[in-house]
């Protein structure tokens, strides 16, 4: 009785978070162009979405940011990782608050802080503020996801290849990066996230013409929403949900990553 | 590993105090000057003017709703997810992370057609011979975006919080006699208040300074906080007066940094 | 003995269709420190989550005092436990901590304040009212685990490998302190552990566990100098363990010499195991001893010396505090009443046998 009631709770919970996903999936089938009425099943949509280049120049400036600043913040708050752990813990703690800023910060707040500050140094408004914004706030996501392997790591292992003969460098590719990668790899993961889901930071750091898809769809929002976009966003979510029911089914993923 | 790599802390230092700390004190400049350069204190102030303050007002009601709302929802799920089995770990985070895969505009545009008066939900609820649901365009429509959107930063951290209660630690107060609510409020409660500060942070800013949802769902009837303060930017320019305001609701995040800095002193209620 | 306080009566329990515990009977008695014994997946912690009321049996009835409690929660049974890894309250203070149990029970202030004197004074760690388990050692933190529960006044104490985590030397003196605070109290201790060491220092009566059944249940001296299979002897201390064969009644073939014995009743001709103990291994000169041999390893270990010896094929683990250097020919004497007659496993699984009590 009890764990029938706690499974129809997590059931309950689930639908609330997913039944958005759901009407957007079936509305990218929609023959008819408003979201009020049903017109018919079509795939219509779904053939538009590639020919409209608006869209899909919004969707590679989406993945190029969100690739390309993840990728700088894992490899910058790896490295500060690996600095930190040989810091007076006052510097440490000062450190990690200042890590913590982005995170417990508005978006709104960052997002026009950054704003003033490439006006003031007047650096023209495009991608490159735009992906200078996205490392910004996602490098606490990796600290904060690689910091937690970093203190789990047993020192001697190090020690243990230096006294075997290898050099600093290769003793920590060979020893402490492996016990790192699980923290690097969802640190990068939920950073990818965190930058292809943010619109307000990105809607006030975006130069006039630049457009991410978050930003197109404001944009949209007042013209009315085209269903290409429904496409495409039920495109991108069934793919990433593919590719998690395949690693998370793998047998050889033994190490799993804690995303 | 040694202090010979202390150099290696470099380029984050560099890059926090250039993106994150030198913009914070461009927020206080401009927030502390006028158009000429002169100091003020007028951008502040300006809160106390009576549409500021009706959408501080607002802003904070509602918001303070969805944190609640997200915290009552959230914890008996995070109760029930701390008792799942470990392996499942992964696939729990997950579970929550997921949806921000399909864009936060589009998630929150679909409750309209949930809510509508002719939308699923109604549909839904007559079929049931259940009186329909007329919140689309109301402040608690407004909540439940909030909730939608920020329930996961609720979860989690409790999730977090609560998993990492050693199971023997609630056995030993069943053993000298606790009962299950005793246990509760003077065991698993207490033991999870990281969590639940780092939840109730996590989802009370962003619904404190949002300014899409209530644009979304609310019908733009209600101006939130979020909303004067982007009008400032994006359509009247007027950089000072918004930063100012955006001062004001920095005292609230302050308020929430330290409160977590005093609870949360390891980091046990993170996200992640 | 005095009386029977617990009776676990045909206790069952699978998880996950393992079968962790086998229709297991076991007797404890008042004032009584019965010892758990095994190595890991014995069933010995598991026995007593089903004491403490954590875990509830598939099969079989726990009777306390003359009482069912199968079926009792935790709170309601007039047990208490002291967990493997202390699970202190860490949000509160020692004297909460300790003043847990009462408090909910509705004691007195005074009468409370006495309590925690009381205990952190048995425990030795008085004046620890306002510090945080966090500030703690190891070893003090477990003390304040026992001290939380024993100010609850209960019949029984369970203690699940309350040492496991502390380094040997405070092992050891915690072995004298808990054996010191049982005759102070004059209660019940029920005590799990994989250390046959622990096991032998403090216990009244150790039960002997593996794979879900009791192997044998007897006081220290007696599980030591009489196994009754393989497994406890191995598992006990050194041994040699040899296989031989009952010429008759007080008669053993061991590897192929005749040895005099004091066991009976297993018959004749028949194939048994037995078991000697390092220290009952006697070397003297060749022509002095039963069988004859070579020394072939040689330590030093402090209180004696141990050898290997080669001998008939078989090689013996010696002890001893003369010492005879590798590769002198040596002779092997056991006195009649060190060698102990153990019937064969008639295979593997039987090494595993029920034992009725």
């Amino acid at each position: 009785m009890k764990t029938i009631a706690k499974r129809i709770y997590i059931a309950l919970i689930i639908l609330f978070l997913y039944a958005p996903i759901g009407i957007l999936m079936v509305l990218s089938f929609n023959e008819s162009k408003t979201r009020a009425k049903w017109g018919g099943f079509t795939f219509k949509w779904y053939i538009a979405l590639f020919q409209n280049e608006e869209i899909l120049r919004a969707l590679f400036n989406t993945l190029l940011i969100a690739f390309t600043s993840s990728l700088i913040a894992t490899v910058i708050g790896t490295v500060a990782c690996i600095a930190m752990t040989g810091m007076k813990r006052r510097a440490k703690s000062i450190l990690m608050g200042i890590t913590n800023i982005p995170m417990l910060n508005a978006d709104i707040v960052t997002g026009i802080s950054l704003m003033l500050l490439y006006i003031s140094l007047g650096i023209k408004f495009g991608m490159g503020t735009i992906l200078l914004s996205h490392i910004t706030f996602n490098i606490p996501y990796v600290i904060l996801s690689v910091m937690p392997r970093m203190k789990q790591l047993n020192v001697s292992t190090y020690e243990a290849a230096l006294d075997l003969g290898s050099s600093p460098l290769h003793a920590f590719f060979r020893v402490v990066f492996p016990d790192l990668l699980p923290g690097i790899l969802s640190g990068f993961l939920m950073a990818f996230t965190m930058s292809l889901d943010d619109f307000i930071i990105t809607h006030f750091t975006k130069g006039v013409g630049v457009d991410t898809l978050s930003t197109k769809i404001y944009t949209e929002i007042k013209k009315g929403i085209k269903p290409e976009m429904y496409a495409l966003s039920s495109l991108i979510f069934v793919t990433v949900l593919t590719l998690l029911i395949l690693i998370n089914l793998s047998p050889a993923d033994q190490k799993k990553s804690e995303a | 590993m040694t202090s010979k790599n202390k150099w290696l802390s470099a380029p984050y230092i560099v890059w926090s105090a250039v993106f994150i700390i030198v913009p914070l004190g461009m927020i206080l400049y401009y927030g502390l000057t006028d158009t000429t350069g002169a100091f003020t204190l007028n951008n502040i102030t300006a809160i106390a003017s009576a549409g500021h303050a009706k959408a501080l007002r607002v802003s904070l009601l509602l918001s303070l709703a969805s944190t609640l709302v997200c915290f009552l929802l959230a914890y008996p799920l995070a109760m029930i997810l701390a008792g799942v089995r470990v392996k499942r770990h992964n696939f729990i985070i997950l579970v929550f992370i997921l949806p921000m895969w399909m864009n936060f505009l589009l998630r929150t545009l679909a409750w309209q057609t949930l809510l509508e008066k002719n939308g699923v939900i109604n549909h839904a609820l007559s079929f049931l011979h259940l009186p329909a649901l007329k919140i689309i365009n109301t402040p608690a429509a407004i909540i439940l975006g909030m909730v939608y959107n920020f329930l996961p930063f609720m979860v989690l951290p409790l999730y977090n919080a609560l998993a990492k209660i050693d199971i023997n630690v609630i056995n030993a107060a069943h053993d000298l006699g606790a009962n299950n609510i005793y246990t509760f409020v003077r065991i698993i409660l207490p033991l999870s208040i990281p969590g639940i500060i780092s939840g109730v942070t996590m989802v009370f800013i962003p619904a404190l300074t949002t300014f899409v949802i209530s644009a979304l769902l609310g019908g733009g009837k209600l101006l939130l906080i979020g909303d004067v303060i982007e009008q400032e930017f994006t359509r009247t320019s007027n950089w000072h007066l918004g930063s100012g305001l955006s001062m004001v609701l920095m005292i609230f995040i302050l308020i929430n940094m330290v409160l977590s800095a005093v609870f949360d002193k390891d980091g046990e209620g993170s996200m992640l | 003995m005095e009386k029977e306080l617990i009776q676990l009566i045909d206790i069952s329990k699978a998880f996950d269709g393992q079968m962790v515990l086998d229709e297991l009977n076991l007797n404890i008695h008042e004032n009584e420190f019965v010892t758990l014994l095994g190595p890991s997946g014995c069933g010995k912690t598991t026995t007593l989550r089903i004491l403490g009321g954590f875990t509830s049996p598939d099969k079989g009835r726990v009777v306390f005092d003359g009482q069912d409690i199968t079926q009792l929660p935790p709170n309601k049974r007039q047990l208490n436990t002291v967990f493997q890894k202390y699970a202190l309250f860490t949000h509160m203070t020692i004297a909460e901590n300790i003043a847990f149990g009462l408090k909910i029970k509705k004691k007195s202030k005074s009468y409370i304040d006495d309590k925690i004197r009381y205990a952190l004074k048995l425990v030795n760690l008085d004046g620890y009212e306002n510090r945080m388990p966090d500030s703690l050692s190891g070893g003090q933190q477990q003390r304040i685990a026992i001290a939380r529960a024993i100010v609850n006044e209960p019949k029984v104490l369970l203690l699940d490998e309350p040492l496991g985590a502390l380094d040997l030397k405070l092992r050891q003196e915690m072995q004298y302190e808990l054996i010191r605070m049982k005759n102070e109290l004059g209660i019940t201790f029920v005590y799990v552990t994989h250390d046959q060491e622990e096991a032998l220092t403090m216990s009244d009566t150790i039960v002997v566990m593996n794979q879900g059944y009791i192997q044998q249940i007897g006081s220290p001296e007696s599980i030591y100098n009489e196994p009754e299979n393989a497994f406890v002897a191995d598992f006990i201390g050194d041994s040699n363990i040899i296989p031989a064969t009952m010429i008759e009644d007080k008669l053993v073939s061991i590897l192929g010499t005749h040895f005099a014995c004091v066991d009976t009743g297993f018959g004749t001709n028949r194939p048994v195991d037995v078991v000697i103990r390092p220290e009952d291994v006697i070397l003297v000169e060749p022509s002095e001893g039963t069988i004859q041999g070579v020394v072939s390893h040689l330590i030093f270990k402090g209180v004696h010396y141990e050898m290997e010896v080669q001998a008939c094929g078989f090689e013996w683990l010696v002890q001893s505090t003369t010492l005879f250097p590798v590769g002198k020919e040596v002779g092997i004497r056991v006195d009649p009443f060190n060698i102990q007659i153990m019937n064969k496993p008639e295979s593997e699984d039987e090494e595993a046998v029920i034992i009725d009590i």
